[in-house]
C-alpha cells in the first residue's frame, strides 16, 4: 500500500493550539508541505507576528523568531539583508498585526521590493485578544469593540491589503486565496510556494494573503464559519492574483 | 483498496473533512480524545475513492491517506 497522502515532516507533530476550524492550521501544514517540498527548511527562517500567528511558533520546525507586533515586515528586512544569501526568510501575520499596527512597516517593506515573502492570513477580526474590530472587519460585522455591528460612517471602510499594496511599484506577486475547501486550498499551496520560489530566484516582495474563519470569536460553528466565509468575507476580499511579474 | 487513518488525538471534530469528503466516508464519532473532542472516524471505508479531499481541508493535519 502506498502513501499517497502524508503529514509534512517540516511540522512538529503536536496537539495543535488553534481552535476548532480554525484555517491557521491548514495555512501551516501548506507552508510546510512548501519548505518540504523546495528542499529549504535548514536555511529558513520564520518571522512571526503577535496574535494567533505566534501560537504557529510550536508547529515549525525551522527556525522562528518573533517581531514586536507589527513589525514583522521590518525584522525581516533587516535578517534577509544580514544573513547568508540563500537564507529565505518569510513572516507570518494576521490582519490585525499587518494591517492595523503594522500598516506601515508592510507599505515600506513592500515599496522597496524587499526580497522576502510574507503570509498573510486574513480573518476579519482580532483573534487571540478577544474579537476586537480590525482593519479587515466587514461594516456591519459584530466585534467586542462593535457590538452593534461596524459603523462606516464612524470607523471607516475594511482595508483591502492586496489592492493596496497593488498601488506601489515594487512587489513582484500580490495574491489573494483562501481555504475555505479542498481545491481552493490546493491553489492556496499554490500560491504559497511561488512566493517562496520567487524570493529563491531574487524576483523580490511577494504576498500571499489568505482567506481564513475564526469560529470562536465570529460565534459560529467551523462549517457556519465556512458559509460566512463564501456569502460575506470572500465577497468583500475576492480572490485573484493581483500581481505576477 | 484506499484506506483513511485518522490520528485520533489531534482531531478537533471540526467537521471538515466531512464537508470535503464526496463520498461520505467519514462521521464524527461517539469517543473523545485526551483534548475532550469527540474525533472523526470511518464510517465507510469502502466508498472511499483516495481523493485526499479530507486530509487537504484538514486544520489538524489528523489524515493519511493509502492507496
Ligand atoms: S478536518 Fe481534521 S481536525 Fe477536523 S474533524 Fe476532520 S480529522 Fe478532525
Ligand atoms: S480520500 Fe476522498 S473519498 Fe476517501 S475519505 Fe478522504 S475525501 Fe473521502
Amino acid at each position: 500500500m502506498e502513501k499517497v497522502y502524508s503529514v509534512p515532516s517540516t511540522k512538529h507533530e503536536v496537539v495543535g493550539g488553534f481552535c476548532p476550524g480554525c484555517l491557521h492550521g491548514v495555512v501551516v501544514k501548506l507552508v510546510c508541505e512548501v519548505q518540504e517540498e523546495l528542499g529549504i527548511l535548514d536555511r529558513t527562517v520564520c518571522v512571526v507576528g503577535v496574535g494567533c500567528c505566534c501560537i504557529t511558533a510550536r508547529h515549525w520546525k525551522c527556525d522562528v523568531m518573533n517581531a514586536p507586533h507589527g513589525r514583522a515586515p521590518a525584522v525581516a528586512t533587516g535578517l534577509k539583508r544580514m544573513a547568508p544569501k540563500d537564507t529565505v526568510v518569510y513572516t507570518y501575520q494576521g490582519d490585525g498585526d499587518l494591517a492595523a499596527i503594522g500598516l506601515s512597516e508592510i507599505m515600506y517593506a513592500a515599496n522597496r521590493g524587499e526580497n522576502f515573502t510574507v503570509i498573510f492570513v486574513n480573518n476579519s477580526t482580532y483573534g487571540m485578544t478577544g474579537g476586537q474590530m480590525a482593519p479587515t472587519t466587514l461594516v456591519g460585522m459584530k466585534a467586542t469593540t462593535a457590538p452593534f455591528g461596524r459603523k462606516a460612517e464612524d470607523v471607516g471602510y475594511p482595508l483591502h491589503m492586496c489592492e493596496i499594496l497593488n498601488q506601489l511599484g515594487a512587489p513582484t506577486y500580490l495574491a489573494r486565496v483562501s481555504c475555505d475547501s479542498s481545491p481552493n486550498v490546493i491553489k492556496t499551496k499554490a500560491a504559497i510556494k511561488k512566493a517562496f520560489q520567487n524570493q529563491i530566484d531574487g524576483k523580490g516582495f511577494s504576498l500571499v494573503e489568505i482567506m481564513s474563519a475564526c469560529p470562536t470569536n465570529w460565534g459560529l460553528s467551523p462549517l457556519d464559519s465556512i458559509k460566512f466565509m463564501r456569502e460575506k468575507t470572500m465577497v468583500e476580499f475576492p480572490l485573484g492574483v493581483y500581481r505576477d511579474r | 483498496m484506499p484506506k483513511v487513518e485518522i490520528n485520533s488525538k489531534v482531531c478537533k471534530a471540526c467537521e471538515l473533512c466531512i464537508l470535503n469528503c464526496p463520498k461520505g466516508v467519514l462521521a464524527l464519532g461517539k469517543e473523545s480524545n485526551p483534548s475532550g473532542y469527540h474525533y472523526v472516524t470511518v464510517v465507510n471505508q469502502d466508498a472511499c475513492i483516495a481523493c485526499k479531499m479530507c486530509a487537504i481541508a484538514c486544520p489538524d493535519a489528523a489524515i493519511e491517506i493509502y492507496k
